[in-house]
């Protein structure tokens, strides 16, 4: 699939934008802090409904302006469709496809498809365990729209549970009968719906390992072996993908540790404590691999997630912003290679020398907030 | 802003669920257009309703006296009780006339975030009304969200060891729609409550 025009409106800095895009290679060259980034957050933004920059949407709006809009033609097995997302932040956001309201948002996630590489991947690999549960949910909701709401109801019933828990710490004597026996309800909610996305993040694990493997001998031939490995808060106690018995695991891990949950007024087991160990040779990769290294490992993972989603079907659009001025020559020319392939590559750079040979396409400036073709 | 008395008036329109400062501002002006009389009937209508209306010993509905109309009534069924969050929900269930039985309104669902547990509804008094045993079947008609389905599974738990019956409404597809407009969520609890077909 591609992007085939792009229309912002109170978007960031664009007070209007349009740009018209063509399948195959795309750069959009200019000096910093003249709307680059935010001219690929925006397609990014129409794929996954947030952003990789921003954790809320208020700075997605031009200051000043009471919402943006993202519009998206977009072309995708050679049929055409348009996206458009209203952003209200601090208020529900509103969509429609095709000119047509959708009830909620969260139903044309999907439709457009794209992987984005950006400076701040470097997090994927040094950041905290919950960088990572980001990316592997984010690709689960890629590939799947249903794990939106997976994810938002696991969220919801921790929010609750934690509620609760809090409330009974505080009240500092032992919790009533009452409190237990509506903790027991949030328990049994939380480990079916935690199985759930338990269970997908497994698999998914499963199927990106000899991925991220191949491409970082792609990408840095001479170093170790990367690989990924899915570390429950259960512990090390063997987890299938079965749903009905990761259920009951999830059950048994919270029974086990209620004590200390009401002491510290947290939940402490289950997806949102889990971590996804990143390995090098024998090492794990936090800590221990050096700037390179890590900046090659984040690429690697977001190649794989790429190679997962065009292998469903449609090639998802691929974005890489200030992505390439950070490598030397040789890994530089490799993630061209890899990425040259795909069916439309967007690309930020601050200066033309930035995008690498192999990527030839029609360019863009961009300046003070004006996009014009070179 | 308006004089004193007009902003007063739109401020607490305003508060009122669902109106907003456009709204507010409008309605303020229809009342102020208005004939005395009618604005008259309606100051009559909102002292009354806070005056008459309170809610019913039994099952908690709105009522206009001791117990509500649906709990005097003779011919429903004293065995089955529906258990709602909200008197309005008794409303919804009541347009269908499929439901015979009596209604008991919980007040709310359990939701630790709003501060609000079991203690806080009104479970205890649904407790007394299942002990002397003429009540064999329980409906759980809470709403269909995480906050209604973690107070049914609550109730479900807490009346396991009497015996009773307890059911709890099917969710799933909407009569007369699509099965290609479900949102997955839907569809997926759809399947999950599927029945035999008896032909």
């Amino acid at each position: 699939m591609h992007v085939a025009h792009l229309s912002l409106q109170d978007f960031r800095s664009y007070a209007t934008a349009e740009v018209a895009l063509e399948p195959g290679v795309t750069a959009f060259v200019g000096p910093n802090g003249q709307g680059k980034t935010n001219l690929v957050e925006a397609v990014g933004y129409v794929a996954s409904h947030g952003s990789h920059r921003a954790a809320t949407d208020a700075p997605l709006v031009r200051q000043g302006a009471p919402r943006a809009i993202v519009r998206a033609g977009i072309v995708k097995d050679g049929r055409k469709a348009l996206i458009e997302l209203e952003i209200n932040p601090g208020r529900a956001n509103r969509a429609r496809l095709n000119r047509s309201p959708v009830p909620r948002p969260r139903e044309i996630l999907g439709m457009l498809r794209s992987v984005l590489f950006a400076p701040e991947d470097l997090t994927l690999v040094k950041g905290d365990p919950g960088e990572r549960r980001r990316f592997l949910d984010e690709l689960l909701t890629a590939r799947a729209p249903r794990f939106a709401g997976v994810r938002s109801d696991y969220e919801r019933i921790l929010k609750q549970r934690n509620a609760l828990l809090k409330s009974a710490a505080a009240h500092r004597r032992s919790p009533g009968p009452e409190v237990l026996a509506t903790l027991d309800v949030w328990d049994s909610h939380l480990a079916r719906s935690g199985a759930e996305l338990l269970a997908a993040r497994l698999e998914l694990v499963a199927a990106l390992r000899p991925l991220v493997a191949q491409a970082y001998a792609a990408l840095a031939p001479a170093g170790g072996a990367a690989d990924l490995a899915y570390k429950s808060s259960l512990g090390d106690i063997g987890l299938s993908t079965d749903r009905g018995q990761l259920a009951d695991q999830l059950l048994k891990g919270v029974a086990d540790s209620r004590r200390q949950e009401l002491e510290r007024g947290v939940s402490l087991v289950g997806p949102h404590r889990d971590e996804l160990v990143l390995s090098l040779g024998e090492m794990p990769a936090r800590g221990y691999a050096s700037h390179g290294e890590s900046w090659s490992f984040a690429l690697a993972l977001r190649l794989a997630a790429f190679d997962l989603l065009r292998a469903d079907g449609d090639d998802p659009v691929l974005i890489l912003d200030d992505v390439f001025a950070e490598l030397d020559a040789g890994r530089r020319s490799r993630l061209a290679e890899r990425v040259a392939p795909a069916e439309q590559v967007l690309i930020t750079a601050a200066v033309p020398a930035d995008v690498p040979d192999e990527l030839t396409g029609c360019s863009f400036s961009v300046a003070d907030g004006q996009v014009v073709r070179d | 802003m308006y004089e004193g008395v007009v902003q007063n008036l739109i401020d607490e329109l305003g508060r009122l669920p669902g109106v907003g400062p456009k709204s507010a501002q409008r309605i303020a002006f229809h009342l102020l257009a208005a004939d005395p009389a009618d604005v008259e009937r309606l100051t009559k209508a909102l002292k009354e309703v806070k005056d008459k209306v309170r809610f019913c010993r039994t099952c908690g509905n709105v009522a206009e006296e001791e117990e509500c109309r649906i709990c005097r009534d003779a011919r429903r069924d004293p065995s089955v009780i529906c258990v709602v969050e909200e008197s309005k929900d008794v409303v919804a269930i009541e347009k269908t006339r499929e439901f015979r039985g009596r209604y008991h309104v919980l007040g709310g669902a359990i939701s630790p975030i709003e501060g609000v547990g079991p203690e806080d509804l009104r479970i205890r008094e649904l407790m007394q009304r299942l002990a002397d045993g003429t009540i064999t079947e329980l409906i759980l008609a809470t709403d269909p969200n995480l906050e209604g389905e973690a107070t049914a599974t609550y109730l479900a738990r807490l009346v396991k060891p009497m015996g009773l019956t307890v059911t709890r409404l099917a969710s799933g597809l909407p009569v007369g729609g699509d099965l290609e407009y479900a949102d997955e969520v839907t569809l997926g609890r759809a399947f999950e409550g599927r029945r035999l077909l008896d032909v």
